[in-house]
């Protein structure tokens, strides 16, 4: 940018320009440094989680020392690992594990999010008499932790015959106390609110129904919110856990028991020892979808948990 | 009667979702005061009994592990809280300074973000693992780290060491979220003030303390407000660091949650004669209170401070 400044005092500006380029360099010299070790620390977890999960029975067993690498490259563990079931967890593997958590997503997905959406459309479309009290109830109980709700509704489901019941009703018990999401619902009034009333008129005076209008312009207008709405419904199916492991029988239970359930060395030498390297590849299988999911759908994701406040 | 007939309309979309939030919102809402007054509650026969009385409440309150388990979950929350705010908040101004290298570090920082807290706070169990009896098995990596030999999370462990790997990992759990959403508020500031700052040569730090702070403080005061009622409730972390297989963990580490959820399941009464789901609801609402407490504190703190 050049200014009226004069030549006399060029020099010294260019002084004070250079003092100024120094003071920069120390500066972003010092946000790096700390942006780095602050990075290092975030990623020291991820990548043991890693090393260990690749190193061989006889080394995390066996060896003395800890090491950084492994030391016999091991990725049969994942297989061990995916095949492994014990008496004490029903004697089932991964793969049941994995069938019950997709079937409880499935129908807490489909179920919560349809709800969501009705009641969305209601409160923010529809004019019906009480519907500001059942709004305001609805805003005070979203203040009310789930701890609270915990007793009662164990009673309930357990007089329901669902508690720790070997058939579907153990998913039931899982499914059904969180089908309603108020928080779900409440993020989809807000976008259902933006959309303008004179779109609703104007279809009203084409002769469309509520109905139809509701799936045929509200939603696919709200899309974006759906799809946060069906992410954080799927992510907390993935990580529930333990209401899941109080209340499922144990050929019903979700990915996250098989996770806290310990791998033990079934050798006749070492028996009743705890395999991390086990350990670690089922933290590791249990982790990477929910990256991957991070990767593609990143932008849903931020949306909707910098809303909430709450992970997953 | 064309209200009658489009009030039938709405309550047609809300009906069954009501139904169903009746039965497991407000249903046990009402049961779970209920039942703390009722100290001898049947939970098999849903009986509330005949006595109508504060005893649960006084058991809980007598009880040690109760009070153990409310301390834990408080040095969670006022110490953890404070530390990954204000790291969150240097990391989130730095990262919004800098140019190069900014969409790798928001990938790394983020990362924890999506993971699972069991999943993560397991890694960080084998990373402080030490052998019950030496020469059996390997050091952990802190230990080898730091050439030591100490029981970090383990069933010897005293109480400082392990509280401190859990409030590490805490901190190490509750950054993402908070850098997140602290980028987001800081990129909500409008340029303006900092090129006023410029013209003025404002030193860095005056720019920061006396723009970006107050600026940011409903966000700030957002984020206390939420961290502060998920640390109070944590449960799943501490059992993950500290915990053994299962929903294992030592009485003395429980937190307030860990307590509730203890005492699902066990019918019946205590040596006191009383049952045992009353004292669980009796800790819930207690639990209840300290949030409410929490939340309603910040409330008025921030309407005497808060920058809007």
């Amino acid at each position: 940018m050049i200014t009226l400044a004069s030549l006399p005092t060029q020099t010294y500006q260019s002084s004070k320009l250079r003092i100024q380029r120094r003071n920069q360099f120390f500066s972003s010299l010092i946000i790096y440094s700390f942006l780095t070790v602050m990075a290092v620390i975030i990623i020291i977890p991820f990548y043991w989680m890693l090393n260990v999960s690749f190193q061989s029975s006889n080394e995390v067993l066996n060896s003395l020392n800890v090491s950084f690498f492994p030391k016999v490259f091991s990725p049969q563990n994942y297989v061990n690992t995916f095949f492994y079931s014990s008496a004490s967890q029903g004697n089932i593997d991964f793969s049941r594990y994995l069938l019950n958590t997709t079937i409880v997503a499935v129908f807490s997905t489909i179920g919560g999010t349809l709800f969501s959406i009705f009641v969305a459309y209601a409160l923010a479309r529809l004019n019906f008499k009480g519907r500001d009290l059942i709004f305001t109830i609805l805003l005070a109980t979203m203040m009310i932790p789930g701890e609270m709700l915990v007793i009662s509704n164990f009673v309930t489901v357990s007089r329901l015959g669902w508690v720790n019941a070997n058939n579907e009703g153990s998913y039931l018990a899982v499914i059904i106390p969180f089908l309603v999401s108020i928080f779900h619902i409440y993020l989809l009034r807000q976008t259902f609110k933006q959309i303008p009333n004179e779109l609703y008129y104007a279809a009203k005076v084409d002769g469309c129904s509520d109905f139809k209008y509701l799936w045929q312009i509200m939603v696919p207008m709200a899309k974006s919110s759906i799809i946060t709405i069906i992410i954080l419904r799927v992510l907390g199916t993935w990580n529930a856990y333990i209401w899941q492991d109080l209340v499922a029988n144990e050929r019903y239970k979700m990915i996250t028991t098989w996770l806290r359930s310990s791998f033990v060395d079934s050798d006749a030498t070492g028996s009743g020892r705890v395999l991390i390297n086990y350990q670690m590849a089922a933290t590791v299988i249990v982790t990477v979808p929910l990256l991957l999911l991070f990767l593609f759908f990143r932008k849903y994701i931020m949306r909707g948990v910098s809303r909430s406040g709450i992970k997953g | 009667m064309l209200d009658h007939k489009r009030d039938l309309k709405a309550w047609l979309y809300l009906a069954f979702p009501l139904f169903l939030m009746s039965i497991f919102t407000f249903y046990p809402l009402i049961k779970t005061l209920l039942i703390s007054v009722f100290s001898e509650y049947n939970p098999l026969t849903d009986d509330f009994g005949r006595y109508f009385d504060f005893y649960a409440y006084l058991a809980v309150f007598n009880d040690r592990f109760f009070i153990q388990a409310l301390s834990n979950s408080m040095v969670l929350v006022f110490i953890s809280v404070p530390i990954s705010t204000i790291l969150a908040l240097l990391i989130a101004v730095g990262l919004n300074s800098i140019k190069g290298l900014q969409k790798i570090f928001q990938t790394i920082f983020f990362l924890p973000y999506v993971t699972n807290a069991l999943a993560i706070g397991m890694v960080f169990n084998v990373m402080f693992s030490h052998p019950l009896i030496s020469g059996i098995a390997g050091e952990g990596l802190i230990n080898t780290l730091f050439q030591t030999s100490i029981d970090w999370v383990g069933p010897t462990a005293t109480y400082d060491r392990w509280m401190l790997v859990v409030l590490i990992y805490s901190i190490w759990n509750g950054l993402d979220f908070k850098i997140l959403v602290f980028i987001g508020g800081l990129q909500s500031i409008s340029k303006q003030y900092y090129d006023a700052a410029k013209v003025d040569g404002a030193p860095k730090k005056r720019v920061f303390s006396k723009i970006t702070i107050p600026l940011l403080s409903p966000i700030i005061s957002y984020i206390l407000v939420t961290s502060f009622i998920g640390a109070f409730k944590s449960y799943e972390s501490v059992l993950a660091v500290v915990g053994t297989a299962g929903r294992n963990l030592d009485r003395d580490r429980w937190t307030a949650v860990a307590y509730i959820y203890d005492k699902i399941g066990i019918a019946g009464l205590d040596l006191n004669g009383i049952s045992y789901y009353s004292r669980g609801a009796a800790s819930a609402v207690v639990l209840f209170a300290i949030i409410m407490v929490f939340t309603f504190f910040n409330l008025y703190i921030s309407k005497r401070s808060v920058h809007y």
